[in-house]
């Protein structure tokens, strides 16, 4: 055999069989569930009379519908709960592991596998959840799947799929200081588009992104839907076999090891083809702010918002026009002039401990901003909140004037009590600004969590390099 | 799933590139458990004046009559005219399901979100993907006074306009089958659980930490 990407590795070794067609049975070694897109996978299993093939093999956690504030209340929404609930009792009926709402390890499903260590190298593994593609930084072959497939997983252990094409991103030489793992991955969505990677596994490379920490690697990956993409993938190195190490669903001792063997050969051969190489320059990647109503459109904190009349194809110039509508901004305007209502910090895309200490960085011995209404900070996990607890991160940013919540997906997509109010402004660290997507009529600027952090405490985008 | 057969149907224009799941189907009604009555919801955002919420009855609620599917050309559509990247964003099955329930049975595309995509095919829904000049040319004849109908041969993979003009399209050979036959994935897939079962004993040789959970 020639030289291999890190994505054939991973496919050639989860082949069950090949049909006719050529399509694959791709075996699924570990699946994630929460409550939103499981009830009627559940609900088809039992009505065919079927069990789980391997229960073992999932954990689910509710996230997307908790309430982040006086958990002893339970959840007031009943259509909320019934969720929930369903999740509880599909869980106890199918014999599934689950941390449920009052776990203390409870937390987004993106955040809990990884600290887990549920997330190994070398695994596929899939969730009813587009942002699956953030267990792609561990050398995992993760991607998000639709209910009846989540039905197929838990009644087969297998997927049907087809190889997709593989594009190298690489991010060549050293983000400068103050240049997070956000703003490298909206960088990228600049300019690739959001439909830049459709059909692709993304495989991220380059020197800024083998400096970055597991968690920013996991920030990068979690975005590469964005971009369209099937899936994002980053080659094991030592620190990702240190991030596991000891990790409650990790092996230990003597497997370990064995395992971490197999784990350091998951990188692309030398020489390995890509149907597409797009090479980028880390120190030319400035903080990044999106403007619209789409990943893609971005720009450094430095810039303006663009102007349609400048743009000479129609359809994109009437993008341009009708996400300015949306967001209430004017063309031209500078970035440091916009001023947000709210500011949210959490999300599977950045509510790790790492990112929570590089909001609190900035916030210390700052208040929030008069004009801001709302400043949230909602850590991943149950175990990321006791952790920023003890490392008094809390303290700091309720001292500033930040609210300090309970963990979950919260004003990510907004299904619990926190949203955007109609025509509400919000610096969010979340990894979609879609119209509508924070609450009705709300208004998304996506950010790192230290830009997040600067506008709160400025009241407008600021470069935090120069706060 | 029912099996797919051959239709004449409507064709409604949604001139909007990178239309999300989230336009689709807003995320409060994302909360059912069930997998139907998505229908009257589909496109809330943009169908309705008013905000929707989950067990609205819809039949009294402001139409915004901007909106493609609230033009009295359009009623009854069964075939959605799209833009690049329909379906980008979330992988909920709520989007398909949606489209499904209100009564669309093809979608024609330039491109589409990869799981969108995937989605369609476990709902019965047709996604074709066409040439972005071919599509085009279907905004501009379904923009006309009298809606366009297009005639769905799927065994043949063709579409016919009203005008006669016929459009070839290509669609993966397992998908083709899977809709023609209504048939259920998981019990296929099932026919193959002897080499599921020897794929794990020899992985569980090769990489037992995978099955140490
Ligand atoms: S945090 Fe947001 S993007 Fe992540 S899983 Fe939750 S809702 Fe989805």
């Amino acid at each position: 055999m020639g030289s291999k990407t890190l994505y054939d590795k991973l496919w050639d070794e989860h082949v069950v069989r090949v049909d006719d067609n050529g399509a694959v049975l791709l075996y699924i070694d570990r699946q994630l569930v929460h409550e939103v897109t499981s009830p009627q996978a559940f609900e088809g299993l039992r009505l065919a009379g079927r069990r789980p093939w391997r229960a073992a093999a999932n954990l689910a956690v509710p996230d997307h519908n908790v309430p982040t504030r006086d958990l002893a209340a339970g959840i007031t929404d009943p259509i909320s709960r019934i969720q929930v609930e369903t999740l509880d009792h599909n869980c106890a009926d199918f014999g599934i592991r689950e941390f449920p709402m009052a776990d203390p390890r409870q937390g987004i499903v993106h955040v809990i596998g990884p600290e887990q260590g549920f997330t190994l190298p070398g695994a596929t593994l899939v969730c009813g959840d587009s942002h699956t593609s953030t267990h792609g930084a561990f050398g995992a072959l993760a991607f998000g799947i639709g209910t009846s497939e989540v039905e197929h997983v838990l009644a087969t252990q297998c997927l049907i799929q087809r190889k997709s094409k593989t594009l190298l991103i690489s991010v060549d030489g050293q983000a400068g200081p103050g240049v997070t793992a956000k703003d490298i991955v909206l960088a990228i969505i600049g300019e690739i588009g959001t439909a830049g990677g459709t059909g692709s596994v993304i495989e991220f490379g380059g020197e800024a992104i083998r400096a970055l920490s597991m968690e920013g690697r996991m920030t990068v990956c979690n975005m590469a839907i964005e971009a369209g993409a099937r899936a994002g993938l980053i080659g094991v190195d030592e620190k990702t076999i240190e991030y596991l190490r000891g990790r409650p669903y990790a092996p230990s001792g003597e497997l370990f090891e064995r395992a971490a063997a197999h784990w350091r050969t998951l990188v692309s051969d030398p020489g390995a083809d890509f149907d597409r190489v797009v090479r980028l320059d880390a120190s030319a990647i400035q903080p990044q702010v999106t403007w619209g109503t789409s990943p893609e459109m971005v720009v450094p904190v430095g810039g303006r918002v663009p102007d349609p009349r400048a743009e000479a194809d129609p359809v994109r110039a009437e993008g341009i026009r009708r996400a300015l509508g949306y967001m209430g901004l004017e063309p031209g305007t500078a970035i440091r002039d916009i001023r947000p209502d709210k500011v949210f910090i959490g999300s599977c895309t950045n509510s790790r401990i790492e990112d929570l200490r590089a909001a609190a960085e900035v916030v210390q011995g700052r208040k929030v901003a008069d004009g801001i209404r709302l400043a949230l900070v909602v850590p991943g996990s149950g175990l990321v909140k006791a952790q920023a607890e003890a490392e008094g991160l809390d303290r700091i940013f309720t001292d500033a004037g930040f609210e300090w919540r309970e963990p979950g997906c919260s004003m990510c997509l907004a299904m619990n009590a926190d949203r955007l109010e109609p025509g509400e402004r919000c610096a969010s660290t979340s990894n979609r600004n879609f119209e509508g997507r924070q609450g009705q009529g709300g208004r998304t600027h996506l950010v790192s969590p230290a830009m997040a952090a600067a506008a709160a405490v400025a009241g407008h985008f600021v470069d935090v390099r120069e706060l | 799933m029912e099996p797919f057969e051959n239709f004449t149907g409507v064709v409604a224009p949604l001139d909007r590139a990178n239309v999300d799941t989230d336009a689709i189907i807003p995320k409060q009604f994302l909360k059912s458990i069930k997998r139907t009555g998505f229908g009257p919801y589909l496109f809330d955002e943009l169908r309705y004046l008013d905000p929707g919420e989950p067990g609205m009855d819809c039949r009294s609620r402001p139409l915004n009559p901007d909106f493609v599917l609230n033009d009295p050309r359009y009623q009854g559509a069964q075939i959605l005219l799209a833009r690049e990247n329909f379906g980008c964003g979330s992988s909920r099955e709520h989007a398909p399901w949606a489209l499904a329930d209100f009564g669309f049975r093809v979608i024609l595309a330039p491109s589409f979100a990869d799981i969108f995509h995937n989605n369609c095919f476990k709902n019965g829904l047709l996604p074709i993907v066409l040439a972005p000049e071919t599509v085009e040319g279907l905004f501009a004849r379904s923009r006309g006074p009298q809606a366009l109908r297009i005639d769905v041969d799927l065994p043949g993979q063709l579409l016919t306009l009203d005008d006669g003009t016929r459009i070839p399209f290509e669609i993966d050979a397992g998908n083709k089958a899977r809709l023609l036959e209504g048939l259920d994935d998981i019990g296929l897939t099932l026919q193959h659980a002897d080499a599921i079962r020897a794929y794990e004993a020899r992985r569980q040789i090769e990489a037992p930490w995978l099955f140490a959970v």
